[in-house]
C-alpha cells in the first residue's frame, strides 16, 4: 500500500489551517497526491482536466448573478424586509421552520436546485429573517445581523441535505444500491430512500428547536439592551 | 432539443462578459481568470469528446489551466463597493415605487423551473422533445433564469447592459469562491484516482478491533464523517468506507441489514459536510453572498445541528441495522 497520496489530504488541512487562497490550496493538493502516486505529468494534467470539466455544472448558478443583481440594484432586499415587517405574528422562528420544511419537502421531491443560496437565500429568505428578527426591537448590531444572515444559510443547508436523500432517483440513493449492486447484493432504491426517513424528521426537530433557542437567546439579549437604553435615558 | 451543454454555452458567455469588463478596467489578471474559466464551458464537450476518443492533447491543455486559475484565483476577488447613504436611499425608494412587483422575477427562477420540469414530457417541437429528458432540472433552471432576466428588464425599465454589469458586480466579489465547489470536485477525482482513499481506509483497518461490532460501527460512522469533512462530499467518502469497513466488516462478518447501513450512513456522511469548508458551495459561498464577516459563519450556525444529528444517526443505526 502506498501512503504518500495522503500528503495531499496534508496539504489540504495545513493549507486551509493557514488561510492561504483555497483555489491555489486544492489545485497544490491534487497536484501533490498525484505526484506522490507516481503519476506521471502528462496523465496527471489530463485527470486535471476532464475531472475539471465533467463538474461544471457546479458553476450553474452564475446565471442567476445579472437577474439577483439587477433587483437587488432596484431594491428587491429593502422591498422584502418591509413585507415581512408588514406581517405582525411573523417570528423569526416561525418563518425559518417553515422554510426549513418546505425545503425539505420540496427537495424529498427531488425538487433539489429549486431553493438555494444564490436562488433563494440571499435575496429573499436572508433580509426577510433580518426583518423578522428585528420586530420590537429596532435594528440589529452587525454581529446579530451576521447571525441571522449564517442561521437562514444554515437552515438551506440543512433542509437540502435530509430531504435529498428520501428522493429516489436523487444521486446518493442510485450510488448506494450501484455499490452494493456491483458486490452482488440486490436491493430497490426504495428500500434505501425510505431508511433516509428517520433521519429526516430528527434533523427538522434538532434545527427546528436550535432555531427556537436562537430566537429567544437573541430577544433576551435584545430585550436587556433595550432596558438599558430606557434606564439610560430616565437617568 | 435544448441540452444542458446549451447552458453551459451561456455560462460560458456570461463569464466572458466578466472577463470583458475587468480588462476595461485594467484588471488583466482578474480578465485572465474569468477568460480562462470560461473555456470548460464554451469547449467542454468538445474536450472530453476528443478525450474519450483518445486526443489528450485538449484535456491536457485544460489541466493547466487548472493550474492557472489556482495561480490566478487570488487576483481574482473585488472588494465589494461600500454602498453610499445616497445609493441607499435610491434603492429604497425604487424598492417604494415598485412594490411587490419585484417578486415576480426573483420567484420566476424556481416557480419557472418548477413549471418547465413538470411540463417538460410535453413540451415537443415536432417529434423532438424540447428539453432534454436527460437533464431536465438544470436545463428548466438554465431557461428560468433567462424567463427571469426577461422579466426583471421588464419590471425595472432597465437595459440588459445594466443587468450584466450588475451581474459582473456580484461575480467579482464571489471571486474565486465562486470557482471553489468545482475545483474541490476535481480533487475529489484526483483523490480517487490516486488511492487516497484505500491508504486512509488500510489505516483505519489496523487500528481498530475488528471482533467488536460497536467498534466497527463506531470506525464506519466516525470515518464517514471525517472522510466527509475532508473531501467535502460524503458522495467521496461512501464507496471508500464501505469497501474498508461497511462491507466486508458490518455487512458480511456482523450481519448488519445493506439498506440501512447504505442509507443512514450516508447521512452520517452529511453531517461531515456541514462542517467543513471543502464544502465550498455550502459553506463557504453563502458566507461570501451573504458577506458575513466570519467565512466559517454559516459552519458555526451548523455546528450543533450537525453534532446532534450525528449522535442520532450512530443510535438510529444501532438499533436498526442489526434487527
Amino acid at each position: 500500500m502506498n501512503y504518500w497520496p495522503l500528503l495531499g489530504v496534508a496539504a489540504v488541512v495545513i493549507g486551509f489551517a493557514l488561510k492561504r487562497n483555497p483555489v491555489l490550496i486544492v489545485v497544490a493538493a491534487g497536484v501533490i497526491s498525484a505526484l506522490a502516486a507516481g503519476m506521471d505529468l502528462g496523465d496527471l494534467l489530463a485527470l486535471l482536466g476532464t475531472s475539471f470539466v465533467s463538474n461544471r455544472a457546479l458553476l450553474l448558478f452564475v446565471l442567476t448573478l445579472p437577474v439577483i443583481g439587477l433587483l437587488e440594484r432596484y431594491g428587491l432586499r429593502e422591498r422584502a424586509q418591509r413585507w415581512i415587517a408588514g406581517f405582525r405574528r411573523l417570528s423569526l422562528a416561525r418563518l425559518l421552520v417553515s422554510y426549513l420544511g418546505v425545503r425539505q419537502l420540496l427537495s424529498m421531491f427531488g425538487l433539489i436546485d429549486l431553493a438555494g443560496h444564490a436562488q433563494t437565500v440571499r435575496p429573499l429568505i436572508a433580509p426577510m429573517s433580518e426583518a423578522a428578527a428585528e420586530r420590537g426591537g429596532g435594528a440589529l448590531g452587525d454581529e446579530e445581523r451576521a447571525k441571522v444572515r449564517a442561521l437562514a444559510a444554515a437552515t438551506d443547508n440543512v433542509g437540502r441535505f435530509f430531504g435529498e436523500d428520501v428522493f429516489l432517483a436523487f444521486g446518493a440513493v442510485l450510488l448506494i444500491q450501484g455499490f452494493y449492486e456491483r458486490q452482488g447484493i440486490h436491493l430497490e432504491p426504495l428500500a434505501i430512500a425510505l431508511w433516509a426517513l428517520p433521519t429526516a424528521l430528527a434533523a427538522f426537530a434538532i434545527h427546528a428547536v436550535r432555531i427556537h433557542l436562537f430566537q429567544r437567546a437573541l430577544e433576551r439579549r435584545r430585550g436587556r439592551g433595550a432596558a438599558a437604553q430606557t434606564a439610560d435615558a430616565a437617568d | 432539443m435544448l441540452r444542458i451543454e446549451h447552458v453551459y454555452w451561456l455560462v460560458g458567455a456570461l463569464l466572458l462578459v466578466g472577463a470583458g469588463f475587468n480588462l476595461r478596467d485594467r484588471r488583466w489578471l482578474a480578465a485572465a481568470f474569468w477568460f480562462v474559466l470560461a473555456l470548460p464551458f464554451l469547449l467542454g464537450e468538445r474536450v472530453l469528446g476528443m478525450s474519450a476518443a483518445g486526443v489528450r492533447w485538449p484535456a491536457q491543455a485544460m489541466g493547466l489551466g487548472v493550474i492557472a486559475l489556482g495561480l490566478l484565483a487570488g487576483r481574482a476577488t473585488a472588494a465589494p463597493r461600500a454602498t453610499s447613504p445616497a445609493a441607499a436611499a435610491v434603492r429604497g425608494a425604487r424598492a417604494r415605487r415598485l412594490g411587490n412587483r419585484l417578486f415576480a422575477p426573483a420567484l420566476t427562477i424556481p416557480l419557472g423551473t418548477l413549471a418547465l420540469v413538470l411540463c417538460a414530457p410535453w413540451l415537443r417541437w415536432g417529434e423532438a422533445a424540447l428539453i432534454d429528458p436527460a437533464q431536465p432540472t438544470l436545463v428548466a433552471l438554465g431557461l428560468a433564469c433567462l424567463a427571469a432576466l426577461a422579466a426583471a428588464l421588464r419590471t425595472t425599465r432597465a437595459t440588459p447592459p445594466q443587468a450584466l454589469q450588475e451581474g459582473r458586480r456580484l461575480l467579482d466579489t464571489l471571486g474565486s469562491a465562486a470557482l471553489l465547489p468545482m475545483i474541490l470536485a476535481t480533487l475529489g477525482s484526483v483523490f480517487a484516482a490516486t488511492g487516497v482513499g484505500d491508504a486512509l481506509a488500510s489505516l483505519v483497518d489496523a487500528a481498530i478491533p475488528t471482533d467488536s461490532r460497536l467498534a466497527c460501527l463506531l470506525a464506519f460512522a466516525f470515518g464517514m464523517a471525517l472522510f466527509s469533512v475532508i473531501m467535502g462530499n460524503a458522495f467521496a467518502a461512501f464507496p471508500v468506507m464501505m469497501a474498508g469497513i461497511g462491507l466486508p466488516l458490518l455487512v458480511v462478518r456482523h450481519g448488519a441489514e445493506p439498506a440501512v447501513l447504505g442509507s443512514i450512513g450516508m447521512l452520517t456522511g452529511y453531517c461531515g459536510t456541514l462542517l467543513t469548508p471543502m464544502a465550498a458551495n455550502f459553506n463557504v459561498v453563502p458566507a461570501v453572498l451573504l458577506e458575513l464577516p466570519d467565512p466559517y459563519g454559516v459552519i458555526r450556525a451548523q455546528l450543533p445541528t450537525a453534532l446532534a444529528l450525528f449522535a442520532v444517526n450512530l443510535m438510529l443505526l444501532w438499533l436498526l441495522a442489526f434487527r
